[in-house]
Parts: structure tokens; sequence; C-alpha cells
């Protein structure tokens, strides 16, 4: 059995559908003044396990299937949603659903076309990669490897958790697409503890594969979980010695990998096709504009194999693809859902993204990152007089429409005439987007993703991303340091 | 159990009375599966709500959404060890599956000393009606009618408002139902309507965004949609030609909107969760000076008809009304049965959270504040996560308005505020009499002594 037939069987078929049902449902609504309408199937399971106290206290398990119904007509969306898949569940969800528009004629529907899914991850329910007790046993060593790198560890939270998630998209435009989705993550938080003073380092990682994952070796020669119990040690011990950050604007050199978070909050979200075509966003109108530096070119790529933001297909059957949103600096593209291209009068991205049949798909981005530039990290360090170095963020925020964003370091330096001297604590940076990227003055030669842990939040929507960037410069920043 | 509710249909008390009581049926069936399965104690709760959420933008309807939902969680013990399993899938094969799930979770996981429910000799005995539900018309012309009324009012109000990121009214009812295996199961019907408005005004090239909301258990009580469009558009009109200002350390004022954000740190500083870990900045301060002389914190979980009331907390624990802080000393963590053994103290009722905070305040308005404040920055907006609740170190993106001379002189924006929250929260100067009743914490405006901004 071909894989979009297995879960077409899981999803249709074990609960008393099949693609005539879902036809009929599509041609029920497919009339009047309706422009499109789709069907989304899904069923999910997920678990965590976590360690505390030196043992796994807790695990639990989560189960899920329901469907989505949605049509279209202009600007507006009828939805509605069952938290089963049944014949009944589907009829109910697509009369509520089509309740937004006028009676009419009956449109001719397309045949259904099963959508061609690249693979980009194995379609393997990782829960089941690694038995119970190895499970176990992982964070146990994860916890007794943390305490054993410093004695002044004085609590490890270790946690991992998987999920799997199998999708069917059906549309009145003939799409018919199925997609199976593991994703898993582990985290280690370590606080340490010397003279009364207390800290806290995090660090994880996590893809779209099993388990074994963690068990595998990257550039080093240990295994990942050695790696994050590693980071969350170092960055706790270095903010131990953080002493106060300054406060005002400044250089402020970001470091590769998880920094570009910078990306995800400055220009990101402010080129999702949503906000564009509402005119609600700071990068509306400037299509063809200079947005950002010459040294930037920023991508949005969901086809990098295992990636936690990648997709085969959008949750609208749409191919994950790899777009440029800024060229060398010009604003060349926008992430599009099928909404708003169709709107926009332009071709959906493979952007659009929704947390589970219980939402609404968006606009939403997927692994954004900067092309590497040609500078040696070392160099770019060296060209700063007095100003900072981040190498870690915890998380940002932005309002789209003013441009505002902000991104909260959670370790940090000084640079002081060219080297990197005294740590100094988490701050917030905050900066205009287009402003903010126009600062951008080196970008170096060294471009990383990050460890897979990102979440990005929008509309009360949780989905699963990537950022990454080279090391960079920007010539003027707001340190919000007390200091 | 499943079905998509229709357009047309409007839920009684009575309807939600019975189908809780189904539900309660359910719930005890699962506790009885974890007795069966071998569990020495379990606890079980299922949430449902069900309602409609519209939005319109620019006049025309943009979304109307039909919601149902619902989990059942199950947690259960063999010994000291634990292991939960959820499911949204209510029928009885999946909720059988559940509690089989959460059994097999718990022979892997470690025996755990604190492990267990709540003493069972403080589960609430008396569950009153705390009349915390009531129904109302969740038709889409009903709620379409409320946000296209609210939108079209406020797009009309100044040319300078040139966008609209839309409004929405969504009103949504369901119920709460816990259980546990000392014999405790018992539930409460809720309701929750909201109306909001987020608005676009432009000047020369700048655009800004800024929005309002209401949000009340009875429809009544929602503010009407020309206020919740009024003060929308005043705040973003507000907003407008907004400027950077220059690195200094001033006095600093907490809109009441954004004052709660504080007090949102404070809970959780004394969270047990966070005091267990020796990650809270407020560790070992029971009992002594966390906050002014002059302030006072009481919690009533049982006011009639509030957004924040629960007759028991999570663990099935009665809420009873108390003192957090009186003139200005911690009267009490908030403790959980795990955190509370771990602690070797008593649980508080506080599983699942606060339930309505009042923050005592004086007479002064906000004006009053800040010609009190004479010079300073009225904060109106936060940005991030920059908060370090470990050591209380404090670093927010904000946007707000210059104040001089006690006067609002232009609104500021791209700055950041830093300091430590244990020195700001015993530096309040004043709370003033402008509260803020839509959060779980009920404060005025917070007018701080002093915070490092950081600008040009």
């Amino acid at each position: 059995m071909t894989l979009s037939s297995r879960v077409e069987q899981q999803l249709l078929q074990a609960n008393g559908l099949d693609r005539t049902a879902l036809v009929d449902a599509l041609q029920s609504m497919y009339s009047g003044t309706i422009d499109f309408a789709d069907i989304y199937l899904q069923s999910s399971v997920n678990e965590s396990w976590v360690l505390e106290d030196g043992i796994v206290k807790d695990g639990s398990f989560h189960i899920e299937a329901g469907l989505g119904v949605r049509a279209i007509h202009g600007e507006k969306t009828g939805f509605a949603y069952a938290d089963d898949i049944s014949p009944a569940a589907l009829q109910n969800a697509a009369a509520a659903a089509r309740g937004i528009a006028a009676a009419g004629a009956h449109g001719t529907l397309p045949q259904l076309q099963s959508v061609k899914t690249p693979e980009r991850y194995a379609a393997t329910n990782p829960i089941s990669t690694l038995n119970e007790a190895a499970k176990i046993d992982l964070l146990r060593e994860v916890d007794a490897y943390a305490r054993s790198l410093d004695k002044r560890v004085v609590e490890v939270i270790a946690s991992i958790s998987g999920s799997y998630d199998e999708v069917l998209v059906a549309g009145t435009d003939g799409i018919f697409a199925t997609d199976s989705r593991p994703l898993v993550r582990l985290n280690c938080t370590v606080l340490v503890e010397q003279n009364g003073k207390r800290e806290r380092g995090s660090a994880g990682g996590g893809a779209r594969v099993g388990y074994d994952y963690f068990l595998a070796a990257e550039g080093s020669l240990q295994p990942r979980w050695q790696d994050y119990a590693k980071e969350a040690v170092r960055q706790a011990l270095v903010n131990l010695e953080a002493q106060a950050a300054p406060a005002g604007t400044m250089p402020v050199v970001l470091g590769s990998g998880w920094p570009g978070v910078l990306l995800h909050e400055a220009v990101g979200h402010g080129l999702e096709g949503d906000f564009n075509r509402k005119g609600a966003s700071a990068y509306s109108g400037k299509m063809g504009e200079l947005v950002a530096s010459e040294h930037c070119t920023i991508v949005d790529d969901g086809t990098i194999a295992d990636r936690r933001g990648s997709l085969s297909v959008d949750d609208e059957g749409t191919q994950a693809g790899y777009n440029v949103l800024i060229e060398k600096g010009r604003l060349v593209g926008y992430m599009q859902d099928k909404l708003n291209a169709r709107l926009m009068g332009v071709a959906p991205t493979g952007n659009g993204r929704r947390e589970s049949y219980a939402h609404l798909p968006m606009p939403r981005m997927t692994n954004t990152y900067m092309l590497a530039g040609e500078h040696e990290p070392s160099d770019i360090i060296a060209s700063v007089k007095k100003g900072i170095y981040a190498p870690h963020f915890a998380g940002g925020q932005v309002d789209i429409t003013s441009g505002k964003f902000v991104f909260s370091a959670s370790e940090a330096y000084l640079i002081e005439d060219g080297k990197i001297t005294a740590p100094i604590k988490g701050a917030t940076l905050i900066g205009n987007g287009p402003e903010a990227m126009c600062q951008v003055s080196m970008v170096g030669n060294d471009l990383a993703l990050d460890a897979g842990v990102g979440v990005c939040g929008k509309d009360g929507q949780s989905v699963p991303v990537g950022v990454g960037q080279p090391t960079l410069k920007l010539d003027a920043l707001t340190v919000g340091g007390t200091a | 159990m499943s079905s998509v509710q229709s357009a047309s249909s409007v839920v009684t008390t009575a309807e939600l009375h019975e189908e809780m009581r189904e539900v309660e049926t359910a719930v005890a069936t699962a506790l009885e599966q974890a007795q069966k399965l071998g569990s020495s104690a379990a606890e079980c709760a299922i949430s449902r709500s069900r309602g409609i959420n519209v939005g319109t933008r620019l006049g025309e309807v943009e979304t109307v959404e039909f919601n149902q939902d619902g989990a059942l969680g199950i947690t259960l013990y063999v010994g000291q060890q634990k292991g939960s399993a959820s499911t949204t899938d209510l029928s009885s094969n999946a909720i059988r599956a559940a509690v089989e799930k959460a059994f097999d979770i718990a022979r892997y996981t470690s025996p755990d000393p604190y492990a267990g429910l709540a003493p069972a000799e403080l589960m609430a005995t008396d569950i009153p009606d705390l009349d915390l539900c009531h129904p109302a018309d969740q038709s889409a012309d009903y709620a379409l009618e409320q946000a296209l009324a609210c939108e079209n009012h406020a797009l009309q109000l100044d040319p300078r408002i040139v966008n609209s990121d839309g409004a929405g009214y969504s009103s949504h009812v369901g119920y709460r139902v816990y259980g546990n295996s000392h014999g405790f199961l018992a539930g409460y019907l809720q309701s929750r309507h909201s109306l909001s408005c987020s608005l676009i005004a432009k000047s020369g090239d700048a655009m800004q965004r800024d929005y309002s909301y209401t949000v009340a258990r009875h429809k009544d009580d929602l503010w009407t949609p020309q206020q919740v469009a009024e003060d929308a558009a005043q705040s973003t009109l507000a907003r407008l030609d907004s400027r950077k200002i220059s690195t200094a350390s001033v006095p600093v004022i907490f809109r009441a909107d954004v004052a709660n954000s504080l007090f949102g740190h404070f809970v959780g500083a004394i969270s047990g969760g966070n005091l267990y870990r020796k990650s809270s900045f407020l560790l070992d301060h029971l009992g002594k000076q966390v906050l002014p002389e002059w302030l006072t914190i009481t919690e009533q979980p049982h006011l009639r008809g509030a957004l924040g009331s629960s007759p028991f907390d999570h663990e099935g624990l009665a809420t009873t009304e108390k003192n957090i802080v009186t003139n200005g000393v911690l009267e009490t963590y908030l403790l959980t049965s795990y955190a509370a053994r771990k602690m070797q103290m008593q649980p508080t009722g506080h599983a699942g959270g606060i339930h309505n905070w009042s923050v005592s305040h004086g007479e002064q308005s906000l004006a009053d504040l800040c010609r009190d404040m004479g010079t300073g920055l009225l904060v109106t907006e936060l940005m991030g996560q920059g908060v370090n609740l470990v050591n209380g170190d404090y670093s927010r993106g904000a946007a707000g308005f210059w104040v001089e001379n006690g006067e609002i002189q232009y609104p500021v924006e791209e700055i950041t505020i830093a300091g430590n929250l244990k020195d700001m929260l015993k530096s309040i100067v004043a709370i003033g009499n402008d509260v803020d009743y839509r959060h779980g914490v009920r404060t005025g405006s917070v007018l701080l002594e002093n915070l490092k901004i950081a600008g040009n």
C-alpha cells in the first residue's frame, strides 16, 4: 500500500467515508456564490515524558481526530469543525460552513487529483521508534550528564515529546492531498546556584524524525542530547557571571542560527499575504522596493529534509516551496495561502498552514533564514568599537502595522574595542522592521539553522517553524538594559 | 456525542445541565475503569464549550466560525507512580483507551513520594451556584450585527482611521466537570461573550494600530459596540506621530490595562511550581514585605457572575476568599497539592490559577497620577517576554506617552523599560481608581518610582 493510500484508509475508509463522500460534500457546498471550499481531516497523537528531581514523574499521551470544513465567498469564510470523523459530522459541518453564501446554481466540480507529495521526511510515527524504557533511560542520562558537567547544577528538567499527524485535504479546485508528519523534541533546562545566586539555562532540539535522532551525533563526536545538556549548563553558568546590560542605541552583532528569530519578527510576519492584502503591514505596497540593506537575501524554505518547519504539502494541499522574500535588500515575494493568493492575483506559495482541523488556514512561515554573506564572524566582531554580541535569544514579538519588533537575548556579551568581553544580563532589543534591516552592514559566511525548537503563534494558532541566519551586524539597535 | 451546531440553535441552561450530567457519568465511568485496572487513585476532568466566533472587516463579513471544543483528561496513580492521557473523542471506547494509556504510562514513570490527589478532607463539599452561565443568541446574524455595528461606527469616527484589522464577536457556553477517586464529582456551567475592534490609523507614511475589547459572562454586561469602537479609535489615533525618546531613568505609570501584567509576574513568583524549583525571586518571602505597606490584594473566588469565579479548583478543593497580601506583607503562596507536599505546607485552592484578585487603590484618577508623576513615561503597551522570574530581571519593549508638567505631551514608541521586579513591586508609589475589570487581576494604573528607559 502506498503511503498516500494508507493515510486515506485511516482517515476515510476507517471512518465510513471515501472519496465519493468528500466529492458529495464539496459538491453540496459548491453552489451559488461559493468560490472555493475544502475539507480537512486530521488524526493526531502526541506524547511527552518529563524528568525532574532525578526521576521521570509524569508521562502523558493525547489523541485527537477531527475534520474541518470551510467555504469561501469573496473575502468571506464560513468554517465549521467536528471532533470526530464521520459521514454525519462531515455533512453537518459542510452545511454550517456554506451558510455564509447565497443559494444558487451548482458549480462544476473538477475531478479530484492526487497531489504528488514529495517525501521531505519519513512517514514513521516517532512514538514507536523507541520503547518506553529507553525513553526514560534517555532522560535519566540527560539528567546525570548535566549534573556531571558542573557541581553548581542543582536542578535538571529534561523532557522529550513526539507527535505524529496524518492529514488529508480535498478542495473544490480538485486538490486531493495527504501528508504524514512526525515531530520530536528534546529539551534540557538546568538551574545553577553559586553563593545563593541562581540562574537558568535551557537548550534543546528536534526535527521531523524518530527519537533515535537524539542518540546520533551532529558535528561533534557526542550524541545530540549531550550537546543540548552541555549547552544548557554553559548558558546558565555564563548568566551567573552576567553584569547589567547597557541601555541605549548601539551596534549589535547577532550570532548565527537561532538569532534568526530577528528575521522571523522583523521581516517574516510582515511579509505574510493576509496582512499585505489588507494593507495592514509595514511592508504593504512595497513590492520591488528596497526594504533591507543590499547584504540581505531572505528566504522561507519549507523543503529542507526533516526540518521542524518543513512540510511536504501545506494544509491546503499546496507543495511547500523555496520562496525568496527579499533579494539583496529588495522585496520580491510574500508568503501566501489560497485565499490571499486568489484575492491578490498571485499563486499560493505553500504557506497555508493551520494548527489543527479546528482552526482556519492562514499564511504562515516554514523555515525562514538569511543566506550567507562573505565575512568571517571574527571580522564582524572586530569591526565593533562598543556594542553587544548576542548569540542566544528567548523569543520575540512584532506589531505588523507599525513594524515595531522586540526579541529578548538570553545570552549576551559586551563588545569593547573589537573584542567580546563581559557577559551581560538578558535584555530586550527593540527596533522597527524595515529600518532595522537597513542597518544590517555585515553578514557572515557561517549560515546556520536553529536546532529545531521554534513555535510561532499567530491569531491564537501555534505551528512549528524554523529560523536561521549567519552572524550579522546591525549598526544601530536599541538595547533595553539597566546600565 | 459530537455534532456541529447549526447556525440558528440557542442553547438553554437546562439543556447544558442535562448534557453536563451525561458528561459527569462519563467521568465517573472513567474513574471506575481506572480503579478496575488497578490504579490506587485517579482524577478526571472534562471541559467543553461551544459557540460562534465571527469577524468583519471594512464593514463586510470576513469569517463565521462555529466552535465546539472539549477534551477529557485522566490522571491516575499506581502507588506513587503517575500517568496521564487525554482525548477529544468522548466516545466510551476512546475514553477507555485513554484510561488504559494512562495506566500503561504509570507503569514506566518513577515513584514520586509527592504524587497524588489533594487531601480528601479538603474537597469542596458545597458547590455554590455562582451565576456563571448566561447563554445568549449564538446565531451568525446576531453575532455579525454586533461586530458590524462596532466596526462601522469606528470607521466613521475620524478620517485618519484609514483601515481596519476588523471587529469580532464571540459567544461561548460550556461547562467544566471534575471528579476524583475520593468520591468528588462536580461541575459548573459557564459562558463568555466578547466584542473587539482593531483599527489602523495613518499619518504621513506611518501606520499605527490599536484595539479595544469587552468581555463578560452576561452579554448585557458587555460595553456597547459604540463604546468599544470609540475606545479603539481613541487609542489608535493617540498613537499617531509617535516618537522615540532618549535613554533616561524616570518614573513610570503602567496604565490599568497593562498594569495587571505586573501582578501576573507576581502570581508566577509566588506559585508553587516556581517556589519548589527555587526559581522565584520571591523564594522564602512568605510573611515578608513584598509590596508597599498601604497595598492589600484580596481574592474573591465566589463573586457572582465574575469572569474569574469558580466554586472549586482543578483538584476539587474549595476556593475561599482570602487576602493574598495584607499591608504589603505576603500572606500566602499559591500551592497545588503537589507543590504543598513538596514544601510541607497546605494546598491553597489555586490549582488552575487565581480567582478575581482586587488590588487596593487610592482615589486618584489616571490624570491625577500623571500630575503626581510630573515628568515621566505612561506605558500603554508592552511587548516581548523579557521577564526572568528566577532573579526578577525585567526588560520589555514598550509604547505609551511622554508626560511633562503632569500632562501628556506626545506618544512614544520603540523604547524598552527595564528594572528588577522585586524592586519594582516595592517601589509602587500609588495605584489609581481606574480599575480594569476585564482581567483576573483587577487593578488601577500603577505609578512606579523609577525605571530605566532605553531609547536614542
